[in-house]
């Protein structure tokens, strides 16, 4: 699936890197307390709950759910394949935990709030972007 | 009046149009001499200045004038001032200027928020635009699934009413439809063209449930607030409007994690702060940078309850000019222009002077509740005529 231009590349930092490369070992780390064992994002350096600073990413299932979408029909910039779907999924781990991601592998007018979803990489020079495929 | 209070006792506009090429500080000059000349103050009289967000230099079109500008700019002699983004969204400047006065760190404090979003398009040069190939902060969890735009975030707010709670696009588009109604009745609005249903439903999607009429638009205006003190009263002209209470809040700082926005938490914090609650409401300005925005406060506010607001405006009848709550009686964002939340405060001040002309309200309005933003952050007013 074509966006037409690249996607815009996260600064790493040691925050987020975890979150943005773990999918070149195929795994999608979120960060979570080790105390209280919350799940955190964004990833931060300290829990939000405990203040624990036993913080540290963890690779959790990528099975999800279509919490909301919106099919973008707005070319935002010049060379933007349109239309897409722009969703967030909340994780099988902890619901409350939601991405913003793209649903692909599939036809804009087939996603439907609810459905179940595996995360999928898409990877461009180190950065590996967790887009989202509608399961089974 | 008493002293402890804070009041509106001005308000002024620029032009309001769409790549207008009188720059940004000048527009900015423009609704300070109205608003100076309408409180019938002189510029000697102003003690402070206060504005949502402060100069944004990576989106210059977005906030391209500092209250340090204005003052410098303007050789005003300011005992208090401030310009910033971290608070609880635009209006939230406005509420800072009134705990100045309450405080007796000010007597006449300039509230203003410039934007220049369309200027800016025809003027790259000079105005950057916010460059999109690297993102940090926030922007990084949403941008690089293509996911530019607030309209992308707010539309998905309101999917999930329309998958909880049943609202239809019919529903929703009597936000647009009664802005764009408003609109034709006040002079100063962007939009001019009357909107039809069929118009409506014929127009481009930008971000489903969101067509083009949903949106808010570019727009280059200043609008000016000037607050002051309840024991200032006396050296103001024009009548006075309280400040009876203000309420804001930030859920998350993020547009993704966040189960509904802001306005839910601001809308139960405001009636705390007040003997006031939400029938006592003669008219509603409520934030409409996109069409949902307005459903969320109804709810937030408790105007209705959570998961009725698609309900609470369908046919139109009741937010109309002549219904039980007229809604953004100026035309809102969607109609009068993308002002970024001061035009809410200005038009309730319009309103509860009776100042509304063809688009008054009948019935001598008294109590007005003015909202600002739509994401994790919201701000509320409360503006009462005593």
């Amino acid at each position: 699936m074509s966006f037409g231009v690249p996607r815009p590349r996260p600064r790493l930092d040691a925050d987020n890197r975890a979150f943005w490369t773990g999918g070149g070992e195929g795994k999608l780390m979120i960060c979570r307390c080790g105390d209280c064992g919350l799940y955190l994002h964004p990833p931060q350096p300290v829990c939000r709950k405990c203040w624990s600073e036993n913080v540290a990413p963890v690779a959790v299932s990528g099975r999800a759910v279509i919490d909301s979408f919106t099919i973008n029909y707005q070319p935002w910039m010049p060379g933007l394949e349109v239309p897409f779907v722009i969703a967030r999924v909340a994780l099988e781990e902890d619901p409350t935990i939601t991405l913003t991601t793209n649903i692909v592998g599939c036809e804009v007018d087939e996603v439907a709030t609810g459905d179940a979803v595996t995360v999928t990489f898409e990877e461009d020079d180190g950065i590996f972007f967790p887009l989202f495929e509608r399961a089974g | 009046m008493a002293s402890g209070e804070a009041y509106i006792s001005g308000i002024g506009m620029s032009e309001v149009g769409v790549r207008l090429p009188r720059r940004p500080l000048l527009l900015t000059l423009d609704a300070i001499r109205e608003a100076i000349d309408d409180a019938g103050l002189t510029p000697d009289q102003i003690d402070g200045v206060a504005t949502y967000p402060g100069k944004m230099s990576i989106f210059l079109g977005f906030s391209p004038v500092s209250s340090d500008e204005v003052i410098e700019a303007l050789g005003l002699q300011t005992r208090w001032h401030l310009g910033a983004a971290e608070m609880t969204a635009q209006l939230g400047a406005i509420e800072a200027a009134a705990m100045a006065v309450r405080s007796g760190r000010a007597r006449h404090v300039i509230c203003f928020r410039t934007v220049y979003e369309a200027g800016a398009l025809a003027n790259p040069e000079e105005y950057p635009p916010m460059q999109r190939k690297e993102v940090s902060g926030a922007s990084q969890w949403v941008a690089p699934f293509y996911a530019f735009s607030a309209a992308n975030w707010v539309a998905q707010y309101a999917q999930r009413h329309m998958h909880r709670y049943g609202m239809t696009r019919e529903q929703l588009s009597q936000i647009a439809l009664n802005a764009h109604r408003n609109a034709a009745k006040n002079p100063r609005a962007i939009v001019k063209e009357p909107l039809t249903s069929e118009k409506y439903f014929a127009a481009r999607m930008i971000s489903s449930p969101f067509c083009l009429y949903d949106c808010d638009r570019f727009t280059d205006c200043s609008t000016v607030i000037i607050v002051s003190a309840g024991d200032a009263l006396d050296e103001v002209k024009a009548t006075p409007v309280r400040i009876a209470a203000s309420a804001g809040s930030v859920e998350r700082y993020s547009w993704d994690q966040a189960d509904w926005p802001g306005s839910h938490a601001t809308g139960k914090a405001l009636w705390e702060h007040c003997d006031y609650g939400p029938a006592d409401m003669d008219i509603a300005q409520f934030y409409d940078g996109f069409a949902f925005h307005p459903i969320t406060w109804l709810e937030g506010l408790g105007i209705c309850g959570e998961g009725e607001g698609h309900l609470f405006i369908e046919g139109g009848t009741r937010i109309a000019l002549d219904g039980e709550l007229p809604l953004n009686t100026g035309g809102g964002q969607l109609g009068a222009g993308r002002l970024h939340g001061f035009g809410f405060a200005h038009e309730s001040v319009v309103q509860l002077r009776g100042e509304g002309g063809e688009r008054q309200v009948a019935g001598d309005p008294k109590v007005a509740v003015a909202t600002s933003g739509g994401g994790p952050m919201a701000a509320a007013l409360l503006l009462t005529r005593d």
